[in-house]
């Protein structure tokens, strides 16, 4: 008895945490959610709808489509290179992995912001790319990098491969490779023996690492809002300015009320998948 | 040609960075042998069988298969095929693609595949567990599983890498009957690791005994056992008691030796005198009595008698101090501790393992 009661007091500073931190503003979007706007500033105490109902717009339509997109191609661009990056890092010798590791991590010590200035300063119309192409004669005029939709798939890719390599990392590292010299000696190539073998073995992996790129990937603004030049609108954006210019408290809530089941959703999915119980398993 | 030989080992060297692994192995295998690479942990019999299958590289040497050299073909063209140390099954297939693997690799037809995959199970006993997945199953059914899967390709050779290491003993008896009478139902070559000698004594048609990435002596198994040809070959097999001595005199097929631990005794083999040699005895081939046998005059002390289950064992102690290890019938009633006796031997029972 006195045991359990330590136990249960020493939980208490994390119940209060979540409850200050998590549920209480949580109930707060949802409440507000429901809410008319007020006419300059903050909300009414007139319950309704319309917030969920006016997402119904096809304007909004495309946009959640368009995040969708991104979202997806994300997801397969990081994993197109994160895991061959995965695999080749597993290959090294222990020392020079650990290495790779750290020098992967690096970039999280500095704000994602200044690091995104960084691909500005290459990318942009007088950047470093345009300048050398321009000085080496390759092109006349500077390309346009900068400010479209592809420029905010490299942004995002750039800021979210490190979660898709470190998850992949996470399986190969795993691997038995006896199977996959089983896979060889029974008349598999290498290739054969990868897809039929390694690839299926590191799955877990590979689906966590999805989730962990694709959930944040819908909710990103800033890259968009940075290297898209304002004219890719993702949810994120929306749900920003919706809180910020317009002014438009309800509906930016209603709307990160969507974005938070879809993710919900997907992360339900990921559970029925792969049969993991606790969400800890993505990391 | 003169009777080739299924495989062939072309002195193989293999390095790994400064460390020489092999330093020069060859051997030829005939088709429907059973030949056990038997030595210590480390001693590179893996890194022979891996250089045979292709996934390891030799620094130097060649491999041949009924006179072709496969030394620079990858594993999957190679016709052997191999039962892993620790089985490594497909954890992620059941039974039935685990065995059929390298028939659905081959796209082999499904008709096909069925009924070879079900022949094997059925060769291995495994009928029925098709569904199962390998962490479903026992260690031994998982051992079964690995073998039905290397041998669904018939192969002219199949390799086992310490296949019944993982057993309990029990479980590894009744196994090495079945490998044993798998083999020669099939007529398959097996190539065999082991540090078990009881299991390389018992299965094999021939034991290449290794050591520190050579072999000491490649032989039958009684070879290896009656007549070892090396200080290591003797002590790895079998409870053998090494004693050194001198050469007095030769005569017609025989020499007497003058012990190093006093005493002298008698090799049937012909050698100069002065030469020095390490003569290696079985514990149960060591007689002792009263008088001795064979015009031996080694004298000892009974240190003290010990039963191991049906046959006793003796500790002598010799005038030198050596300690011989005796087992046998002897009556320790006869001879009680502390009994001063004389040790002998049958010439014939004894091999000469050094010379210089």
């Amino acid at each position: 008895m006195e045991k359990k009661r330590h136990i249960s007091l020493s939980v208490w500073p994390l119940y209060i945490w979540t409850v200050l931190f998590v549920a209480l503003p949580l109930v707060y979007v949802v409440v507000i959610s429901f809410l008319q706007r007020g006419d300059t500033w903050g909300v009414t105490d007139q319950v309704t709808i319309d917030n969920y109902v006016k997402m119904v717009d096809p304007m909004y339509g495309s946009i959640f489509l368009e995040t969708l997109a991104m979202a997806v191609l994300t997801t397969a661009l990081t994993f197109l290179f994160g895991y061959p990056f995965a695999y080749y890092v597993c290959k090294l010798p222990a020392r020079l992995r650990g290495v790779m590791i750290l020098l992967l991590m690096a970039p999280f010590w500095i704000n994602s912001l200044c690091r995104l200035n960084g691909w500005m300063i290459l990318l942009k119309s007088n950047g470093v790319i345009n300048s050398l192409l321009l000085n080496l004669g390759i092109i006349d005029e500077p390309l346009k990098l900068l400010y479209n939709f592809g420029a905010v798939v490299v942004g995002m890719v750039y800021a979210l491969a490190p979660f898709m390599i470190l998850s992949c990392y996470n399986s190969i590292e795993k691997m038995d490779w006896s199977v996959v010299e089983a896979a060889r000696d029974l008349g598999a190539s290498a290739w054969k023996a990868f897809v039929t073998v390694t690839l299926p073995l590191t799955m877990p992996g590979v689906v966590a690492g999805c989730v962990l790129v694709f959930v944040p990937s819908m909710g990103l603004f800033f890259i968009s809002d940075l290297m898209g030049g304002a004219k890719t609108v993702l949810i994120g954006n929306l749900i920003r300015t919706e809180l910020t210019a317009a002014r438009n408290w309800p509906f930016g809530a209603a709307l990160s009320m969507v974005m938070l089941l879809a993710t919900v959703g997907i992360i339900w999915v990921y559970k029925r998948v792969s049969g993991s119980k606790s969400l800890g398993d993505l990391m | 040609m003169e009777n080739q030989a299924l495989l062939r080992l072309d002195n193989i060297h293999k390095s790994f960075g400064q460390t020489e692994v092999l330093k020069g192995i060859s051997l030829d295998v005939q088709a429907g042998e059973f030949v056990t690479l038997l030595g210590p942990s480390g001693c590179g019999k893996t890194t022979t069988l891996r250089i045979i299958a292709g996934l390891e590289t030799a620094t130097s040497g060649r491999v041949l298969v009924e006179g072709k050299d496969v030394s620079a073909l990858p594993p999957e063209k190679r016709p052997v095929n191999t039962v892993f140390q620790n089985y490594a099954l497909f954890p992620h297939m059941n039974v039935f693609k685990n065995v059929a693997y390298a028939l659905t690799i081959r796209r082999v037809k499904k008709d096909e595949i069925r009924q070879r995959v079900q022949r094997m199970l059925e060769l291995v006993q495994l009928s029925g567990f098709d569904r199962r997945m390998p962490s479903q199953l026992s260690g031994g059914q998982r051992q079964r599983v690995a073998i039905a899967r290397a041998l669904v390709l018939e192969p002219k050779i199949l390799l086992l890498d310490e296949p019944l290491g993982a057993l309990d003993l029990q479980l590894r008896r009744q196994m090495q009957v079945e490998l044993k009478n798998l083999q020669e139902r099939l007529g398959i070559t097996f190539i065999y690791i082991t540090h078990d000698q009881e299991e390389a004594l018992n299965m094999s048609t021939r034991i290449a005994v290794m050591n520190e990435g050579h072999f000491e002596q490649v032989g039958t198994p009684e070879d290896i056992y009656e007549r070892p040809v090396t200080r290591f070959a003797a002590s790895f097999i079998g409870q053998a008691n090494i004693l050194q001595g001198v050469v007095e005199e030769k005569a017609e097929g025989r020499s007497r030796v003058q012990l190093e631990q006093g005493g002298t005794i008698f090799v049937n083999e012909a050698l100069e005198p002065g030469t020095k040699i390490a003569v290696s005895v079985r514990a149960e081939r060591i007689d002792y009595a009263k008088e001795a046998g064979y015009g031996f005059q080694v004298p000892g002390v009974i240190e003290r008698h010990s039963y191991i289950g049906g046959v006793l064992r003796t500790t002598i102690k010799l005038s030198g101090g050596q300690e011989l290890l005796i087992t046998g019938a002897n009556p320790s009633s006869h001879y009680p501790d502390g009994c001063a006796i004389q040790v002998f031997w049958d010439p014939d029972t004894a091999a000469v393992v050094e010379r210089s």
